[in-house]
């Protein structure tokens, strides 16, 4: 604290005149203040350096020098391929289906049942609850058979993964559109419930949309248990299991996936904060 | 020519089609939510091209009469016609009922032209046609300038103003506005009230405007349904409904009445040392009862040995109104601001009753 307050007292010496007496509410906003720095920079060390780790191990070369050359061998590595394409699937499909699922029953549920939105809350958080090998337990013992063997099974399996990430996405989405309102005004000009939700709804739903797109991506190629137990080679898996892979490559391939969900984050924040002040 | 500088409805005349109203009759209609009755029988016969205001105290019904009528509910009981045909089983979508509502309802995602095109776009009229016309009814509102701005950058009264084309786009046999001046302060409210006046007047479309603002209702409507109770009080014109109010609770809500005891002999009351007719039916089974007084219906004399006392003194501009307490009873009575200056707090006064006939009902007192 003395090193803190030692600055305003430099400060305070060579301006004594021009300054007025710092007050004890002032001092300790800037205490507050300095606080809160460091905890930023706390916070950011706890990402930074690990993610500095990871990329010197995998893009140093034996002198310890940085090479993007690493990369260039990554499509090389036998299975990355059709992991990807696989995880690709996956998460297009599981969008697809949840957002498919959930937009028509969140509105329904904000519109007609806003009081069954406490339970939709707690049904929607125990994909996060229930353990995955739980869930993969479970599913096995109701899946018929004709479905075991599909590589959908696991991407219905994410849909309910990924229902805790949309509904909140959704939830908060609506919740900030006078939904009442602009389906009736809709409704009074002659529209249907389909293009109410494709010509009125959805636009007004893009960013919550976008975000609900991007974590359900996130959650599809971040997710390693279920489809390890389930017998499928998804990215995760491969990065994990592939034994012929220089370990470096494992490792950059995963800061690669990391890296490209939040610069799509990035662009989504970016996305919604344009939007948000053209409207406000 | 601007739209923003020349009052918007004397322009595109020639240009807009007029529109037919259709007459629309609600009929014993009942709508309960749980144990609360909403509508409790409310009936009320609209002509075609008709401006009816349905008018009245929060809870009163009246938003639900209008909801019923627009199918966003469904009547319990009762029946809705429209040209003579009920419509209670087809849905809002199906109406053809254009609609301006309390909070501001433009689609975010659109631009002001987009919002008037979209109920023509769903009626599948052709891009080029669509556009016209709906900036021929932005012109008509006075927004000729505004058509490709989005509803954020457009001001609370603009916003009411693309509704209401948006709601005229699609040349509704029915114009339904619920409470659209609330959100918009004094000034806008008194110009945009004019607006929907003239152009519901020069389309002759039939229209209901609920409101809970009587000067609206009383300015804007041919007659006005006064509702408390999810029933119709009393269906009038806004001058009858003022002069002659049928119940009480008309008495009171609209206009500002005091309530005075009053002793009855026959069909007439003393009131204040005169004998005045009562109006209406006179209530039976009692001698004591309370007339029922408008400002406008009293005058006010100083007198230094009054029965009444000078309690409270509110300038109005042209009028100031008094309120004076006499006998336990306190008396509302506009007079002239030009002649106020007698009339301090405290002065003694004498009241004198300038009705010619007054309402009546039973006294507080004697229940």
């Amino acid at each position: 604290m003395a090193s803190l307050e030692l600055g305003y007292v430099m400060e305070h010496d060579v301006n004594m005149e021009d300054r007025p007496e710092l007050q004890p509410a002032q001092s300790w906003f800037r205490r507050v203040h300095w606080g809160r720095g460091i905890v930023l920079w706390v916070a950011a060390a706890y990402f930074i350096i690990p993610f500095y780790a990871a990329m010197q191990f995998s893009l140093a070369n034996d002198n310890g020098q940085f090479s993007l050359h690493p990369l260039t061998e990554i499509g090389a590595q036998p299975g990355f391929f059709s992991a990807l394409w696989l995880s690709t699937e996956l998460a297009f499909v599981t969008m697809v289906i949840v957002i498919v699922l959930m937009v028509p029953t969140m509105i329904y549920v904000h519109l007609r049942i806003p009081r069954f939105r406490r339970v939709m809350e707690v049904i929607t958080i125990l994909p996060i609850v229930i353990p995955p090998i739980v869930l993969i337990v479970g599913v096995d013992g109701v899946t018929p058979f004709w479905l075991k063997s599909s590589q959908w099974l696991l991407a219905l399996i994410y849909v309910v993964l990924a229902m805790p990430y949309v509904y909140r996405s959704l939830d908060a989405g609506l919740g900030a559109l006078d939904l009442k309102t602009l389906v009736e005004a809709a409704r009074s000009l002659g529209s249907g419930w389909v293009s109410i939700i494709v010509r009125v709804l959805v636009p007004n739903l893009r960013s919550a949309l976008m975000s609900a797109s991007v974590l359900t991506l996130a959650l599809v190629f971040g997710e390693f248990t279920i489809a390890n137990l389930d017998g499928w080679q998804t990215i995760p898996v491969w990065i994990y299991d592939a034994p012929t892979i220089d370990p470096r490559i494992n490792t950059l391939v995963a800061m690669l996936a990391l890296f490209g969900t939040a610069v799509v984050l990035m662009i989504i924040v970016a996305f919604d904060r344009k939007s948000h002040s053209r409207r406000s | 020519m601007s739209m923003d500088t020349k009052s918007p409805l004397v322009t595109s005349t020639e240009t807009s089609p007029p529109m037919r109203g259709a007459p629309v009759v609600l009929e014993n209609l009942t709508r309960r939510f749980g144990t609360t009755k909403a509508l409790d029988g409310l009936t009320l016969k609209i002509e075609p091209g008709e401006f009816v205001a349905l008018l009245g105290p929060s809870g009163c019904g009246k938003t639900t009469a209008l909801r019923v009528l627009a199918g966003f509910e469904r009547p319990d009981v009762g029946r809705v016609t429209v040209d003579g045909k009920d419509v209670v089983h087809i849905p809002a979508q199906k109406r053809d009922m254009g609609m301006v509502f309390q909070s501001y309802s433009l689609f975010p995602n659109m631009s002001a032209r987009d919002n008037v095109a979209f109920g023509l776009q769903l009626r599948h009229q052709r891009s080029g046609p669509r556009r016209a016309r709906a900036d021929e009814l932005l012109g008509l509102v006075g927004l000729a300038e505004h058509t490709t701005k989005y509803p954020h950058q457009l001001s609370g009264g603009q916003q009411q103003r693309v509704a209401l084309a948006r709601a005229l786009a699609i040349e509704p046999r029915v114009l339904l506005l619920d409470e659209p001046l609330s959100a918009l302060d004094a000034k806008v409210r008194a110009e945009l009230r004019d607006q929907i006046r003239a152009l519901q007047q020069r389309l002759m479309i039939t229209t209901v405007f609920v409101t809970h603002d009587q000067e609206e209702a009383l300015s804007m409507a041919d007659r006005v349904c006064v509702m408390s109770g999810g029933r119709a009080e009393q269906i009038a014109t806004p001058a009858e409904l003022y002069s002659r109010p049928s119940t009480e609770f008309v008495a009171q809500f609209v206009g500002i009445s005091s309530r005075v005891a009053v002793e009855r002999s026959g069909d007439t009351v003393g009131l204040f040392g005169r004998e005045v007719k009562i109006r209406g039916d006179v209530p039976q089974g009692t001698e004591s009862l309370d007339a029922l007084l408008r400002p406008e219906d009293v005058d006010v004399v100083v007198a230094p040995t009054g029965l009444g006392i000078v309690t409270h003194k509110s300038f109005l501009g042209a009028t100031t109104r008094l309120e004076v307490g006499i006998g336990g009873a306190s008396v509302k009575a506009d007079i002239l601001s030009s002649g106020a200056d007698v009339f301090e707090l405290g002065t003694r006064v004498d009241l004198v009753a300038n009705a010619r006939d007054v309402l009546v009902t039973a006294s507080r007192l004697a229940t």
